[in-house]
This record gives structure tokens, sequence and C-alpha cells, in this order.
């Protein structure tokens, strides 16, 4: 696949619109800089309930500043970002988040339990304790994603994989209808990661799914689209790279430090092109 | 034990209880927030408040507790983003708080010989007033803390999380600064300015560990700093010494051994 080559490909950069459907997400003409220098440009985005979307692209590409724009937590310099069809300040609270693992926390004296308990958050209110039917909801995620037996073990004390499920079961307790998971499957073995992209196909059936990853290897038969990010952003409505978005990734000179190889995936991604 | 019979010894254990209690539970909080710099600027900058005081002739606790109130609300308003840079701009808050204490004493007529117990501490002169200042502000802490532990949690466990769930971390980032400064206040009159930072940091440090809760760990901080404080009093007592500047070395000789032990019990442990 030759960078920049001039293959004719389906690109949609608005994704495929639904009459008469609100989006889940939906970004219009955002442009984004961190200290003046940019990090998104340009960015049309439309994710329809249901859809199970991969967003891939190289280090400092811009996938969790996306992310973070879809839910609220950072603001556009320009443009407008839509969430469940309302301000994200305002739907934040219907979705599920994820974040990036950090080693910093591991000192943190919490333990799984009280880390998923904070995904109520919320739904009980300010200043009031967490309840019996909080602490069954708590148990029930953890049961989901095989947490429940270190409940009582503190945060510190589990792997990286393991804190990776607790995270996972935070996002989930809340009932969302939409999921963002920012790299979810660092950390994980190859065992537990096709256990989880299980759990998450299954989930994808009551709720739309967005996931970061930077290992395009990783993507699964159960994903819907692709998001490629790379500064600016192509919108794949199909679970294939298509050249444009592989020189997206790999063409741009320094820009490139993409993992392209495709071992051992259950699904091919780097596919042919119908049109070929 | 007829010391214990002495009033000025019965204030100090006291003042030393409410003390603890405040900076067991302020102290944990700084800790896992990972906020001890932007605690030493505000304990610093409070010198700012005791020259207000000599200057204006003001009762110099709701003096100190007003100004240091304003200065970390300045602060909270700067780092409620997490932005880039905030720590040097701690750094200058830091320097122009006491900066302006020292002017302002200038300024001040007359060379006010109590202005040395801002800096080292005055655990054994504290005044029956304080002490009930003191009081009001650590049920204020521990009624803050009742109230609002899960945001608390939430808040310094992960911010952004907690922000998506929404909760008002804006309005709670200023809340932990006010209880902040009034933690730190009230800690100045016990140890010190100077040393205000070691009762506030050691104790967490050294139960956070083993704790399994948040709260835990400010209960546990709590009954360390108390040990702290009574063994320094009782030492600076026996042998005449400064009491501040004791209280922090019992608490650096607790804090030794601990690295020692924990080291030779850490090795044959797996992870």
């Amino acid at each position: 696949m030759a960078p920049g080559g001039d293959q004719q490909t389906t690109v949609l950069p608005e994704g495929q619109s639904r009459a008469g459907e609100v989006p889940d997400v939906e970004i219009e003409n955002c442009s984004f800089a961190f200290n003046s220098v940019p990090v998104l440009r340009d960015v049309n985005i439309r994710i329809y309930h249901g859809d199970f979307v991969a967003i891939i692209g190289p280090n400092g590409g811009g996938k969790t500043t996306l992310v973070k724009l879809m839910l609220g937590l950072l603001k556009p310099q320009k443009g407008r970002v839509r969430l469940l069809g309302s301000d994200p300040a305002k739907s934040c609270r219907r979705v599920g988040y994820m974040p990036q693992y950090s080693t910093g926390e591991k000192g943190f004296p919490i333990t799984v339990m009280d880390v998923a308990l904070l995904g109520r958050l919320g739904l009980t209110g300010i200043g009031c304790r967490f309840t019996r039917e909080d602490r069954e909801a708590a148990l029930g995620a953890l049961r989901l994603v095989g947490m429940e037996k270190y409940m009582n073990k503190r945060i510190g004390d589990l792997s990286g994989g393991q804190i990776q499920r607790t995270l996972l079961a935070r996002a989930l307790i809340s009932n969302p209808e939409v999921l963002f998971l920012d790299e979810p499957m660092a950390s994980i073995d190859i065992d537990g990661q096709s256990m989880l992209f299980d759990l998450l196909g299954e989930l994808n059936k009551k709720m739309t799914i967005l996931f970061v990853t930077h290992d395009v290897g990783l993507l699964s038969r159960y994903i819907k689209s692709i998001i490629c990010v790379n500064e600016t952003v192509y919108f794949h409505h199909e679970p294939k790279i298509s050249p444009d978005m592989a020189s997206l990734m790999m063409g741009t000179g320094e820009k490139c430090p993409v993992e392209m190889v495709a071992h051992g995936i259950p699904h091919r991604v780097l596919g042919r092109h119908e049109r070929d | 034990m007829d010391v214990l019979s002495l009033p000025f010894i019965q204030h100090a254990i006291l003042a030393g209880i409410l003390a603890s209690v405040a900076c067991g539970i302020i102290g944990s909080l700084v800790v896992v927030n990972r906020s001890v710099f932007l605690a030493g600027g505000i304990a610093h900058a409070a010198y700012g408040g005791v020259g207000l005081a000599f200057f204006l002739s003001l009762p110099p606790l709701p003096c100190i507790i007003g100004f240091s109130l304003f200065m970390a609300l300045i602060m909270a308003a700067f780092t409620v983003e997490r932005r880039h840079r905030m720590d040097t701009f701690i750094g200058v808050l830091w320097a122009v708080g006491m900066a302006t204490g020292i002017i302002l004493i200038d300024l001040s007529p007359g060379y006010n010989v109590d202005l040395m117990s801002f800096l080292f501490g005055s655990i054994l002169t504290v005044p029956v007033s304080d002490i009930k200042v003191m009081a009001a502000v650590d049920i204020l802490i521990i009624g803050a803390m009742c109230g609002f532990y899960k945001e608390f949690l939430a808040m310094s466990y992960d911010m952004e999380f907690a922000r998506v769930r929404g909760l008002p971390v804006r309005l709670f980032h200023f809340l932990f600064m006010a209880l902040v400064a009034l933690a730190v206040v009230m800690t100045i009159r016990v140890v010190g300015l100077i040393l205000v930072m070691a009762l506030f940091t050691i104790a967490p440090y050294l139960t956070e560990r083993f704790s399994a809760s948040l709260a835990g760990m400010m209960v546990t901080s709590t009954i360390a700093n108390i040990v702290f404080v009574f063994t320094g009093l009782w030492i600076s007592y026996r042998y005449n010494l400064t009491s501040g500047a004791t209280i922090i070395l019992v608490a650096a000789l607790f804090f030794m051994i601990f690295i020692i032990l924990s080291r030779f019990a850490s090795c044959p442990r797996k992870p």
C-alpha cells in the first residue's frame, strides 16, 4: 500500500447519515489546539446508536483528545460537539467512561469495590451516601468483568489488567447509553482481550461503544466502524482500513509509529478493496 | 503526673489533639491529591495574614484565617483545570505572601516578640479563645468529610471521571482549598509556619500504604499525629526544648524507623 496512493475510497467524513435520527455523538467543524499547537483540525463525525467504533491512529495523533471533546472534558476552540443530542456537560451522566490507565493511581488507598461504586456518582445525589442498591449494582458490574472475588482488595495490589477491568466495571455500573473506552486493552493479555471483546460485543446490543486503540492489530470482528485520527479525522463506516487511512497514519513523515502488523487477529482489517 | 494539672499543659494537649485531627484528615486529602506543594504555598502565603494582623492591629487568628482563605481561593482558581505550569504560579503566590507579611511588619510600629510564635509555634501559650476557634474548625472539617466523603473521594481518585459523572468538581476543588487553608492556619498555632508541612505529610505518608480506604487513612493519620504531638510535647517539657521543633523531630524519627523497617519487611515479600 503506497502512502498517498490515489485510489478511490469510500470515505464518509460525517458517517452515513440516518434520516430523522439524532446521533449519539455529533461533531461539527471542530478544531482543537493545546497551547496553540493544533491537535485536531476540522473534525466532522456522526455516530448513531448501536455503532461499535474503533478510534485508531498514532501516538499523539489526538485520539484521547477526540474522546475528551466528545465527553465535554475539553472544549473545542471552533465548532460544536453534541452528545446524545445536547451539550456534553448535560448529557455526560448518561454515558460510561473508562479513561486511559495510568500507573500513578497504584498508591491510592481504595478498594476495588469503592472504585466501582464511584461509577454510581451522579445517580446517588451529592451529600448522600451510597446505598445498598448502589453496592449491589457495583457487585453486578464487578461480576460482569470477573473481578468480584477481588472486591475487597486494594487497587494497588492488583495487576494492570485487573485494574483495567475494575475501571471498566466503574464505567458500566450506570447502565450507560454510550460507552467510551480509552485504550481498554492495554496491559491485558491475549485471552483477556478476546474475552473483553466478547463482553463488549454483548454490551453493544444495548449501547453504542467507542474505543481508542493505538494497536491496529486489535480490531475485532465486533467492530462496525473505524475512526482514524492524526490531526485530521477519517470516519470509515466499515471495519476496514482504507488506503486513505493508512496513508493518513503512515504517510506523514515523522508521525508514523503505528503498528500495522496484523498478527493473530480474528478479522481481516488490511482488507482487499472491493472495487480493486 | 501533676504536670497534667497545669492549665497551660492542658491547653497544649487540647490544642495538640485538635490540630492532629485537622492535619490527619486534610493532610491525607492533600497527600492523595499530590497537592503537598499547594499546601506549602498556602502555609507560607499565610504569613501575609500575620503581617496584616500586626499592621492593622487586628486579632491574629481571624485575620490569618481570612487572608489564607483568600490566597487559597486564588490558588484554587488557577489549579482547578490542572493547567500547565500551575506549580510556578503556586511558587509565586508562596513568595508574594511571605514578602507581603514582612513588608507589613516593617511598616508596623514596634517589634512584636509574638511574631516568633507564628514562625515556630507556641503550643504552650495557646489562649483558650484560640482553642475554641480550633474546635469550630475541626467540627467544620469533620462535617464536610462526613457530608461529602464520596465526592471528595471521587475528586481525589479521578477528577476527570468525576466530571463526566456530573460532579461539580470546580466547587469541590474550591472547598478542598478552603479546608486546606483552615487546617494550615490551625497547625501554625501548634508547630509554626515553618514546620506545618511535616505534620501534614509524614503521618499520611506512613499510613497511606496500609489503608484500604481514604477514611481509614484519615483516622490512622490523626492517631499518628496525636502520638507525635504528645511525645514531642513531653520531651520538650522534660528537656526544655522548643515544642514545635521537637514534635517534628519525633515525627521524623518515626518516619525514619518506618522506612528502615519497611525495607526489611518488603525484602522477602512478593508483590
